[in-house]
């Protein structure tokens, strides 16, 4: 963490040229007294621009994964999240703290649900976007990846947005790219947005992630969201548990800090939420449990299982969800469930790491000049 | 009538227990004698029309052989040609390689092997042997006709990377082999459980979410080979071992009188799979990079002779091949101008292997496993000499490469120990900083 990460330069409000700065941590109870005073969408946004809370540490250039970044910087993205999420009321007001910003989603893998969340985020905070969506393998297309990357870069592009069904395709995109590369789920590998919402939203419910134990449930062998919930709920001081059958938990890894369970069952009692995993046929070789009603009866979320849960039991699904492979669909639809809260943080912790990288960028592009 | 004098190298010649400060003379491309270091006040030595080589500070050595080199030629001369991948032999310190089967065509009959032995002799650099297909097309179905390929020139069989998984397939193979007294050298790696891996099954594999080819892969593969060796009395040579179940199952056999052997690569000696969290395709090979204890094993059974030769495996792949994503990314490492190098850091500056034991393991041993005379310094020898400075302290520069290919995960590290001579009939066939064309 270089020092000038520290204090960082506010974002350039474009057109009024809008500078501050601000040291310390946005006093968020402060500025809810506050929203009652303020009333026209104009000064909502001038109050918001003079008080992002983004002098927590940050100083990544790409967003790759969680397993590199520190509990600060984790901490600090929340943070700006859950500033987001008060100051544009959930994130319906539109700011422009990314204004002339060209943000390029380019998806060699489909995510209708990804891609569109990162569109709306950076919408929201004014940039432009460009949605490039190829066939699955470079080579399909007779043009490599980095080949389509540059070239998509050369049309004046600040951040690039990439999903691929290839771990390490992101980080490959940032030695290629001057552009800053945000990673929307490398194949198996992990998906930091996801991570980081997830993590937004049991923060968000319970107003802490330390203490807790949080159970990562289903195929844990191919999933990336499993990977950076995992980085992310360790490092924040959580307990994990990940449980599914043995054939889709892979090898040592325990050595993430993380604890085996195979009966979710069992470990119910404990958990203060689960987090149910997309059991990821397509990605899967050959079959890897005998059939979907044993798959649903050993590690489905059903109203029984709900009612020996823990009262506040916290229900999370990365979707897209199968119903009545994962969870059933009283569980999806009922109190316990925070699945379509997810998806609307999914937009204000993208927001936030969009702006972060901005901000990282234009500090380094400072730096040059 | 030519002389040359290697002049007072430290000469290590392990076939015949030699490791000390001599002169090596050579008569006519061949060995002529060691003898101890002679002065030009010799009288009775006739200095007239001989060629001083000074090779003071140097190691002088056989040169080495590889039991297995992908010279890509015919069908992938994107990659390497039969010219350049000999020229980067020599320039590695080989005098004598085996060319892998891996061709397209697959050499799977006898003119194919024939064209190799003619682009070799055209190439003119280091000795080329071709290894003949195991199976017709590699595909592990029909045997190809080995005993055509045999009078082809083919010194052993290999179906390359494509391991005959039909043990049905591959007991014939070593049956009808025995007739001919030829090695099979197998990729032991069980398909079913290596398709699609890219990386070790361990931590590494989990935390970068890469799929993993677990070593029980090529353990199960190594039992089975083992255990038709046995049952045939064939002689099957395992290319690649990679992990610790397997040596120790090799070192087993051996001691059983069952004739398996096995070399094992530099890289696998010494990397691991902890440098994968680069993604950086230059590290995909096949068998993976593994884990510490792996490591361990590969080092020990190297030394107790259990591993006998070590293979560069060489498999130069051309630049755009390995520009893409990890997955689609071909395996292999350009390795054999590197070798040296690579061993000496792996097994040299570590204490692990004295020069004696690591030239042996370059020399006799891959020589045991073809059944060739080569790798000594004996009398009467073709005069195959490699001179190294083991104190030379250099950076790998791909871009000077010999090879047609620079797929090197070494480019711009620093090592100890270069090849700075090779010879091969006496004469010299590569020097470091002289450029010779190819021919």
């Amino acid at each position: 963490m270089s020092p000038a990460a520290k204090t960082l330069p506010l974002l350039r409000k474009s057109g009024q040229q809008v500078r501050g700065e601000l040291n310390g941590i946005a006093d968020a109870d402060r500025f809810a007294l506050e929203a009652g005073k303020w009333q026209s969408r104009a000064k909502w946004r001038l109050m918001v621009l003079n008080n992002l809370p983004v002098s927590g540490p940050w100083g990544e250039r790409h967003l790759l994964g969680l397993e590199r970044l520190s509990a600060e910087q984790l901490t600090t993205v929340l943070d700006l999240a859950e500033h987001y999420d008060r100051a544009t009321f959930g994130g319906t007001q539109r700011l422009d703290v990314l204004k002339g910003v060209v943000v390029a989603n380019l998806f060699f893998e489909n995510s209708t649900r990804t891609r569109t969340s990162f569109s709306l985020a950076a919408r929201r905070l004014g940039a432009d976007t460009v949605d490039f969506t190829a066939s699955s393998s470079s080579l399909s297309k007779g043009e490599t990846f980095i080949d389509t990357a540059l070239t998509i870069e050369a049309m004046g592009v600040d951040m690039v947005v990439c999903r691929h069904r290839t771990p390490g395709a992101p980080h490959l995109l940032a030695r290629h790219l001057k552009a800053s590369v945000l990673n929307a789920g490398d194949g198996t590998h992990e998906h930091p947005t996801q991570g980081l919402l997830d993590i937004y939203t049991i923060r968000k419910a319970r107003g802490r992630i330390s203490g807790l134990t949080v159970a990562l449930v289903g195929d844990i062998r191919h999933s990336r969201v499993a990977r950076s919930n995992i980085h992310g709920l360790v490092k924040l001081g959580a307990r994990v548990i990940v449980c599914g059958p043995a054939t889709l938990i892979p090898s040592d890894i325990t050595r993430m800090g993380v604890e085996i369970a195979y009966s979710l069952d069992d470990i119910l009692p404990e958990v203060d939420c689960v987090n149910l995993l997309r059991v990821q046929f397509e990605r899967q070789r050959g079959a890897f449990f005998p059939s979907i009603p044993e798959y649903a009866n050993l590690f489905g979320m059903n109203g029984d299982r709900i009612r020996r849960g823990k009262s506040d039991l916290l229900v999370l699904a990365p979707g897209p969800i199968n119903r009545g492979v994962e969870l059933t669909p009283d569980v999806a639809d009922g109190p316990h469930s925070l699945i379509l809260n997810q998806v609307s943080n999914g937009l204000l912790v993208r927001m936030a790491c969009l702006t972060l990288l901005t901000q990282e960028r234009r500090r380094l592009q400072g730096g040059e000049a | 009538m030519s002389r040359k004098l290697i002049r007072g190298g430290r000469v290590i010649d392990p076939a015949n227990g030699i490791d000390a400060i001599a002169d090596v003379w050579i008569q006519d491309g061949g060995i002529d004698a060691i003898t101890s270091v002679r002065e030009e006040s010799d009288a009775d030595i006739d200095w007239r029309d001989t060629e001083i080589i000074n090779a003071s500070g140097k190691i002088v050595c056989p040169g080495f052989i590889d039991t297995h080199v992908s010279l890509r030629e015919p069908g992938y001369e994107e990659d390497e040609s039969t010219a350049t991948g000999t020229a980067a032999a020599l320039a590695g310190g080989f005098t004598t390689i085996a060319a892998q089967s891996d061709t397209c065509p697959v050499v799977d009959n006898r003119s194919a092997a024939e064209f190799i032995r003619l682009q070799a002799e055209r190439a003119r650099n280091c000795r080329v042997y071709p290894l003949g297909a195991v199976t017709k097309e590699s595909k592990g179905e029909e045997l190809a006709e080995i005993g055509q390929l045999v009078q082809g020139g083919a010194i052993g069989f290999s179906d390359a990377k494509s391991p005959v998984a039909n043990s049905e397939v591959m007991r014939r193979a070593l049956e009808y082999t025995r007739m001919f007294n030829r090695p099979i050298l197998h990729f032991a790696m069980v398909p079913e459980l290596s398709e699609g891996g890219v990386i070790h099954e361990g931590f590494q594999a989990t935390r970068l979410g890469l799929r993993g080819i677990p070593a029980a892969a090529q353990d199960i593969m190594t039992g089975r080979d083992i255990a038709l060796a046995e049952l045939t009395g064939g002689r099957v040579h395992l290319m690649c071992v990679t992990t610790a179940d397997s040596v120790e199952r090799i070192r087993r056999a051996q001691a059983a009188g069952i004739a398996v052997t096995a070399d094992v690569t530099p890289h696998h000696l010494l990397l691991t799979d902890e440098v994968m969290d680069s993604f950086d395709t230059m590290y995909k090979c096949n068998p993976p990079l593994r884990s510490a204890e792996h490591v361990q094993a590969l080092i020990a059974g190297l030394k107790d002779g259990t591993l006998s030769a070590i293979t560069a495996d060489h498999q130069p792949l051309a630049f755009e091949k390995k520009q893409v994503e990890l997955d689609i990314a071909p395996f292999g490492i350009c390795g054999i101008e590197t070798l040296l190098p690579v061993c000496v850091k792996a097994l040299i500056e570590p204490g692990h292997l004295t020069w004696s034991e690591l030239i042996s393991r370059l020399t006799v041993g891959p020589a045991a496993v073809l059944g060739l005379k080569h790798g000594t310094l004996s009398t009467g020898q073709p005069a195959d000499v490699t001179v190294i400075d083991p104190e030379e302290q250099w950076t790998v520069k791909a871009s000077e490469f010999r090879s047609r290919s620079r797929n090197t995960p070494f480019d711009g590290k620093v090592f100890t120990g270069r090849v700075v001579m090779t010879l091969v009939d006496g004469e010299i066939r590569y020097q470091k900083g002289v450029s010779v064309p190819c021919s």
